[in-house]
C-alpha cells in the first residue's frame, strides 16, 4: 500500500520572510528599515520645526479656536449664522456650501451631458457637429477661467436691478444674482408631504412586489397606472381636500432692487454654471463611449426576439451601457464636488473659502485648518470610492449568477 | 410545339425609364441624407442652425467684425467714439502684451524669457516628432540640462562651486544631522524612563555621525581649500568630470567595452563647461530676476514644465512602489497616492503656501513660486502614478519571467524590459494629464501668483481701459491660447495613440 504522501515541512522562517520582506525577502526588510528610519526623520524634522515656528509666531496649536467667535459674515448660509457664532460653525456652513454646490452642479451637469452625448450620437451631422463643437471648446479651456468668464464678463455685463432682465415676469437677472419666486408653506403642506411619501413607498413595494412575480413565477404584472395614480393622483387629492401645499411669493421691483422673491447670489450662479458645462462635457464623452461600447448585434439580437425597440434598448442596451457608465460617471461627480473648491477665486462662501481662507488668514492654525479641509475632501472621495466597490460588487455578483 | 416568342407573357414594348435613384453622393446627396431625411432631422437641423446662429455667429462679430483694432486708451473702444457697436476691443491686449506674457520681468532682460522659450521649443519639437533620430540624447537634454539652463536664464546668478562643493555640503548636512538626532536622544535619556536604552541608541547613532565625518572629511578638506585658493569652481568642475568619468569607465566595463561611456561623459561635461562659460556663470551670472517679478505665460509655462519634468520621476517611484512586495513601500505608495488624489489641487496650493513654511527650520524660507511648484509635482505625480500603473499592468508577465530567466536584476529588468514597454501603453494617458494639469496652472493665481489668467485679471484693474468689453477681449484672448496649447496636446495625444495602436487596425 502507498505510503500517505508526506506534509512538507511547515517553513516558519521562509513565511515569516515573506510577510516581513516580500519577494525580496531579507533585503526587503533592510530596504524597509532604511526606508522607515528616513520616513521617521523626516517626521521628527517636520514636527519639531512646526512646535518652533508656531512658538515663536505665538499660536498654540490644538482645536480651542472652534469656540472663538468667528465675527465675520458669510452673505450665504444653509442655516442660521451670524457673525457671533463659532468657528466651528464656520466649518458647518462651509461644508453645506460646498455640498449644495456640488448637488445643484451634479444635477444640470448630468442633464447637460446626456443632451449633449445625444447630440454627438445624432444621425444628423449639423447636431452631432455642434455637440463635438461644445465637447472641444468647453474640454480645452480651464475651469477656472471658465468660472471667472461667466463671473466676471458675463455676469458682470448684465445690467442692474430696475433694467434686470426678465423672464416671464417672474424671474428676474441682473448684476446681483437672480431673483426667483420664494415657495411659502401653507397649511396643506404637511398632508401633502406625507401623501407623496406614502405614495413613494407604496410604488417601491409594488415594484419590488412585481419584479419578484417576474422572477420567481415569470408572471408579468403592469404596475405603471398604479404607480401613475400613487405618485400623482393621490397628491393631487390631498391637494383638493386640505388645499395648496405651498404659494410663491413673487419679487417685485421696488425702489432700487427686488423686495420679496429669494435672490440667488452671482457667485453661486457663476459656480453652477461654470461647473455644470465643464462637467457636461465630460459626462458627455463617458455616455457617448458607453452606449458605443454595446455592441450593436446585442439590439439586433434583441429585435430578432420579437422585442421592441424601446424594450430593446431598455432591457438590453441600457443596462449594458450603464456598467460601462457609471464607474467613470461618479469619477466625474467626484472631480465636481473637488472642483468646487475654486469657489475661492469668486468668493462663494464653500468650505475652501470661507474655512481655508477666511478663518484661517484671522486665525492662523494653519496646520488645523489646512488638514480639516482636506479631510473633508478626503471623506467625501473615501465614501464615493467605498460605494462604488459595492456597486462594483453587487455587478459581479448579477453577472457571475 | 408552340411559339414562345408569340406567347403572351412576352413584353413587347419596352419599359418606361425608371426616375433616378435619390442621390446619396455629393452635396446634395449629404444635405439629403445626413440633415434632412426625416421630419425630426429637419426639426433638429433647423435648432443647430439657429443654435450656430444665436452663438458662432455673433462671437465673430464679436471678435472681428466690430473689433476696435487701434487706439491708446479706452476712449477708442467707447460705442460713441467708434460710431458702431463696439467688439473686442483689442488695443487693450496690446497695451497689456508685455504683462500678459512677462508679468512685471524688466524690460531689459525679457530677451532671456524669448531665448528660454525658443531654447525649450528647439529641443521639444524633435522630441514630439517619431521619425527624427537621437531620442535618447534629445530627451536627455529637454529633461535635464534644459531646466538647469532655463533656471540660471531666468532667474540669473553663479554658482561658486560644483560636484564635490556640492556632494560635500550634503554628507556633511547629512552627518551632521545624523549627530543630532543621536544628541537629541541622549539628552532625552536623562529624563525619560528607559534611560539607558535611549543611551544607548542615542550614543550609537551619534557614534555613526561622527564615523561619517570622518569619512567625509578629506572632501571637506578638498572643498575647503579650493574656496580658499579663490576660483575654485573651475577646479572643482576639473576634479568632478574626473572622478565622474573615471566611475563611468569602470563601471562601463573598463577598457573590455571600448571607449563609449568615457567619451560620452567627456562629452558631456565638456558641454556644461561651455554653458557655464557662455552664460558667465563662474562670474555671478546674468543679474537676478525675483520671482515675485515673473507673471504671465511665463509664469504658467514654468509651472506646467516644471510639473511635467518632476511629476514622472515621482509618479515612475509610486507606481513600481505601489506594485512593489515590500509591505512599508506599497502601504506608504497606496497611502500617498489616494491622499493626494482624493483632495483638490486648490488645498494642495494653500497646504504649500501656509503649511509647507511651519514644517522648514525658522531661517530656511521658500520661494512663493518654489511652493507652488512643490505642490503641483506631489499632486501630478499621484496621477501620474496611476496612469504607470495601469501601462505596467498591461505588460504581460512573462516579460518580466523571461528577463529573470536571463539573470537580469530587479533594477534592470524593470529598467530596461518593463517599464519602456509600460511607458509605451500610457503615453496618451500621460499626454492627457498634462493637459490637465497645463489647464490646473491656472489655480496658481488663487495664492497670489500672476500666471496667465491672474495677470489678465489684474489688468482688469487698470481704469485706463475700463470698457465694457474690456472682460469680454481678455478672456477671449487668453482663451486661445489655453485652447491651442491644450487643444494641440490632445491631438498630439490622439496621434500617438493611433500611432501605437497601428498593429490593431484593421
Amino acid at each position: 500500500m502507498g505510503v500517505e504522501a508526506r506534509k512538507p515541512p511547515t517553513q516558519i522562517a521562509l513565511k515569516l520572510r515573506r510577510a516581513l520582506g516580500g519577494k525580496a525577502g531579507w533585503n526587503g526588510v533592510a530596504v524597509q528599515l532604511v526606508f522607515g528610519a528616513i520616513l521617521a526623520w523626516i517626521a521628527y524634522e517636520i514636527i519639531s520645526n512646526a512646535r518652533t515656528n508656531l512658538e515663536t509666531q505665538h499660536i498654540a496649536a490644538g482645536f480651542g479656536f472652534l469656540q472663538n467667535s468667528a465675527s465675520f459674515d458669510v452673505n450665504q448660509t444653509l442655516i442660521s449664522y451670524s457673525g457671533s457664532d463659532t468657528y466651528f460653525r464656520v466649518f458647518v456652513v462651509g461644508v453645506l456650501n460646498t455640498l449644495l454646490v456640488s448637488v445643484i452642479g451634479i444635477f444640470f451637469a448630468t442633464l447637460i451631458g446626456f443632451v449633449v452625448a445625444l447630440c454627438r450620437l445624432s444621425p444628423n451631422w449639423l447636431v452631432s457637429r455642434v455637440g463635438g463643437l461644445y465637447v472641444e471648446a468647453i474640454r480645452n479651456l480651464p475651469l477656472l477661467f471658465q468660472i471667472l468668464f461667466w463671473y466676471l464678463a458675463v455676469l458682470a455685463a448684465l445690467p442692474n436691478p430696475r433694467q434686470s432682465v426678465s423672464i416671464l415676469g417672474s424671474f428676474f437677472l441682473n448684476n446681483r444674482g437672480v431673483i426667483v419666486p420664494s415657495p411659502l408653506a401653507q397649511p396643506g403642506l404637511v398632508p401633502f408631504l406625507a401623501m407623496l411619501a406614502l405614495g413613494l413607498v407604496a410604488s417601491l413595494v409594488l415594484r419590488s412586489y412585481a419584479r419578484r412575480a417576474l422572477f420567481a413565477q415569470g408572471r408579468v404584472i403592469r404596475i405603471w397606472p398604479y404607480v401613475l395614480t400613487l405618485l400623482v393622483g393621490l397628491p393631487l387629492v390631498t391637494m383638493l381636500v386640505f388645499g395648496l401645499p405651498f404659494s410663491f411669493e413673487f419679487p417685485q421691483l421696488k425702489g432700487f432692487n427686488f423686495a420679496g422673491g429669494a435672490r440667488i447670489i452671482p457667485e453661486l450662479v457663476a459656480l453652477t454654471v461654470g461647473l455644470s458645462t465643464y462637467t457636461a462635457a465630460f459626462i458627455a464623452e463617458i455616455v457617448r463611449a458607453g452606449i458605443q461600447s454595446v455592441h450593436k448585434g446585442q439590439m439586433e439580437a434583441g429585435s430578432s426576439l420579437g422585442l421592441s425597440r424601446g424594450t430593446a434598448l431598455r432591457l438590453i442596451v441600457v443596462p449594458q451601457a450603464m456598467r460601462v457608465i457609471v464607474p467613470p460617471l461618479t469619477n466625474q461627480y467626484l472631480n465636481l464636488t473637488k472642483n468646487s473648491s475654486l469657489a475661492v477665486a469668486i468668493g462663494y462662501p464653500d468650505l475652501v473659502s470661507v474655512w481655508a481662507g477666511t478663518s484661517l488668514s484671522q486665525t492662523g492654525q494653519a496646520i488645523e485648518i489646512i488638514a480639516t479641509t482636506m479631510g473633508v475632501y478626503l471623506l467625501i472621495s473615501l465614501f464615493t470610492s467605498a460605494v462604488m466597490s459595492i456597486y462594483g460588487w453587487r455587478l459581479n455578483r448579477s453577472l457571475g449568477a | 410545339m408552340t411559339d414562345i416568342t408569340a406567347s403572351s407573357f412576352v413584353r413587347e414594348d419596352l419599359v418606361a425609364e425608371r426616375p433616378a435613384p435619390v442621390k446619396t453622393a455629393g452635396f446634395l446627396g449629404f444635405v439629403r441624407t445626413r440633415l434632412l431625411n426625416s421630419p425630426t432631422n429637419i426639426l433638429l437641423t433647423i435648432l443647430g442652425l439657429l443654435l450656430i446662429w444665436y452663438t458662432v455667429i455673433p462671437t465673430i462679430k464679436f471678435l472681428l467684425v466690430d473689433a476696435v483694432w487701434s487706439g491708446k486708451d479706452r476712449t477708442a473702444c467707447l460705442a460713441e467714439n467708434a460710431g458702431h457697436p463696439v467688439g473686442a476691443c483689442w488695443p487693450f491686449i496690446q497695451a497689456k502684451f508685455p504683462q500678459l506674457f512677462y508679468g512685471f520681468y524688466p524690460e531689459a532682460e525679457r530677451w532671456r524669457v524669448n531665448l528660454t522659450f525658443a531654447l525649450g521649443a528647439v529641443l521639444l519639437l524633435p522630441l514630439l516628432i517619431p521619425r527624427l533620430p537621437a531620442k535618447g540624447s534629445n530627451a536627455g537634454l529637454f529633461f535635464f540640462a534644459f531646466p538647469a539652463v532655463a533656471f540660471f536664464l531666468l532667474h540669473g546668478g553663479g554658482i561658486t562651486g560644483f560636484g564635490v562643493s556640492w556632494v560635500a555640503g550634503l554628507l556633511q548636512l547629512f552627518a551632521d544631522s545624523i549627530s543630532g538626532v543621536g544628541e537629541v536622544l541622549v539628552g532625552l535619556s536623562k529624563a525619560s524612563a528607559a534611560g539607558p536604552l535611549l543611551w544607548a541608541i542615542g550614543g550609537a547613532i551619534a557614534l555613526v555621525g561622527t564615523l561619517l565625518h570622518w569619512v567625509i572629511f578629506p572632501l571637506i578638506w578638498l572643498r575647503d581649500q579650493m574656496q580658499a585658493a579663490g576660483q575654485g569652481l573651475w577646479l572643482d568642475f576639473l576634479i568632478t568630470a574626473v572622478i565622474v568619468s573615471v566611475i563611468l569607465f569602470m563601471l562601463g566595463g573598463g577598457a573590455r567595452a571600448g571607449s563609449r561611456p568615457l567619451i560620452a561623459s567627456l562629452a558631456t561635461f565638456a558641454g556644461i563647461a561651455a554653458v557655464i562659460k557662455l552664460m558667465g556663470l563662474d562670474h555671478g551670472g546674468m543679474p537676478i530676476v525675483d520671482t515675485r517679478l515673473w507673471g504671465g505665460l511665463l509664469v504658467t509655462l514654468v509651472i506646467a514644465i516644471t510639473g511635467i519634468v518632476a511629476s514622472l520621476p515621482i509618479g515612475i517611484a509610486l507606481a513600481l512602489g505601489r506594485r512593489s512586495t515590500i509591505p512599508l513601500i506599497r502601504i506608504f505608495s497606496i497611502t500617498y497616492i489616494e491622499f493626494w488624489r482624493g483632495v483638490p489641487l486648490i488645498t494642495v496650493l494653500f497646504f504649500a503656501t501656509y503649511m509647507l513654511p511651519l514644517f522648514l527650520p525658522g531661517n530656511f524660507t521658500v520661494d512663493g513660486l518654489v511652493r507652488a511648484l512643490i505642490g503641483v509635482s506631489l499632486f501630478t505625480g499621484a496621477y501620474q502614478a496611476e496612469n504607470l500603473r495601469g501601462g505596467l499592468a498591461a505588460v504581460p508577465r512573462g516579460q518580466e519571467e523571461a528577463a529573470s530567466a536571463l539573470g537580469l536584476s530587479w533594477w534592470k529588468t524593470t529598467s530596461l524590459i518593463v517599464l519602456p514597454q509600460a511607458l509605451r501603453h500610457v503615453i496618451p494617458a500621460i499626454v492627457n494629464s498634462f493637459i490637465s494639469l497645463f489647464k490646473d496652472t491656472s489655480l496658481v493665481s488663487i495664492v497670489a501668483l500672476f500666471d496667465l489668467l491672474g495677470s489678465l485679471r489684474a489688468s482688469f484693474a487698470d481704469p485706463v481701459w475700463t470698457t465694457p468689453s474690456t472682460a469680454f477681449t481678455g478672456f477671449a484672448f487668453i482663451g486661445i491660447i489655453y485652447f491651442i496649447f491644450c487643444f494641440g496636446m490632445s491631438r498630439y495625444s490622439l496621434f500617438v495613440e493611433h500611432r501605437l495602436n497601428a498593429h490593431r487596425r484593421n
